[in-house]
């Protein structure tokens, strides 16, 4: 069956830059989980990108979904930052008060950027 | 484009038609000319409320029925979702920011604010007999009488 939402992985060091295409909801939040549940667990990922250009719908199945792996991330001492949200998107955040926990940025580039800093 | 109009769907309680249902609404709301981001939050308020019927209302049995019906009268969206479900028994509890009966499902408890927010009017209606029942309104002004 053709899945509405994509998820791209890719390993810049020890980044992981995780790219979502398509819808986020109830129905796809599942290929997100285990997606990224299985590339930090078996990876040598340190911290993690969110690269949401493409993500053209999410609703709260998509900030649980995110939120439980921020809390993974952080609890193995890394961080998670988010970059090129579309403004419905970045709404949600706002209203969930997880605009305040993750750290956002305009670019992928920026993102990684900022990440280095940090480690 | 104004006067009355409406619309009903039934169908089966499993995630794939949350999509559907979204987009079928969202249909239907085209009619009166609503700007994308207006689009966007009834795509949203569906989703959150058939994803609620699903995972809540029937505890994830994809053999329950939800039904979506949605109205136009005038510049207004009259949305009413439906499920026979479990029922909520303290709406006011369920109502809060953040407060979610399943947290072990990842949800965030965010899915009624959102509803809130995001429509004119918002009501719950639930029981334990009879489901729960969500009807929301929300003013169109259409992009082209903004230039008028
Ligand atoms: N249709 C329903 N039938 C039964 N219980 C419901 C229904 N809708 C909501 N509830 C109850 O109300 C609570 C709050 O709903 P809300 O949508 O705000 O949060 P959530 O669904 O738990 O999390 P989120 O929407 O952020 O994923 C739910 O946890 C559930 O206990
Ligand atoms: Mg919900």
């Amino acid at each position: 069956m053709k899945m509405s939402l994509q998820v791209e992985l890719e390993q810049q060091r020890n980044v992981l830059i995780v790219r979502l295409r398509g819808e986020l909801d109830h129905h796809t939040a599942d290929i997100v989980r285990y997606k990224m549940e299985d590339a930090i667990l078996r990876g040598r990922c340190d911290h993690v990108v969110l690269s949401l250009k493409d993500l053209q719908f999410m609703d709260s199945s998509g900030l649980g979904v995110i939120l439980g792996r921020y809390k993974l991330i952080k609890g193995r001492g890394g961080k998670m930052v988010v970059c090129d949200t579309q403004p419905s998107v970045k709404r949600l955040f706002e209203l969930s008060g997880l605009f305040k926990i993750l750290s956002f940025y305009d670019s992928e580039r920026s993102a990684v950027a900022g990440l280095e800093v940090v480690s | 484009m104004s006067g009355h109009n409406h619309m009903k769907l039934s169908f089966a309680s499993r995630s794939e038609n949350e999509s559907f249902a979204r987009v079928s609404v969202a249909a239907f709301v085209s009619q009166l000319d609503p700007t994308l981001e207006q689009l966007d939050e009834i795509k949203t308020v569906v989703s959150e409320a058939v994803t609620n019927a699903i995972i809540h209302g029937y505890d994830g049995r994809t053999d329950g029925i939800v039904t979506v019906e949605a109205e136009i009268d005038g510049d207004t969206i009259s949305l009413s979702v439906s499920d026979q479900g479990r029922g909520i028994e303290d709406l006011d509890l369920a109502r809060q920011p953040l407060y979610t009966s399943r947290p072990e499902l990842e949800r965030s408890g965010m899915g009624f604010t959102i509803m809130e927010n995001f429509m004119d009017e918002f009501d719950v209606v639930s029981s334990e007999a009879g489901g729960t029942s969500l009807r929301m309104k929300k003013r169109i002004e259409s992009k082209k009488a903004l230039f008028n």
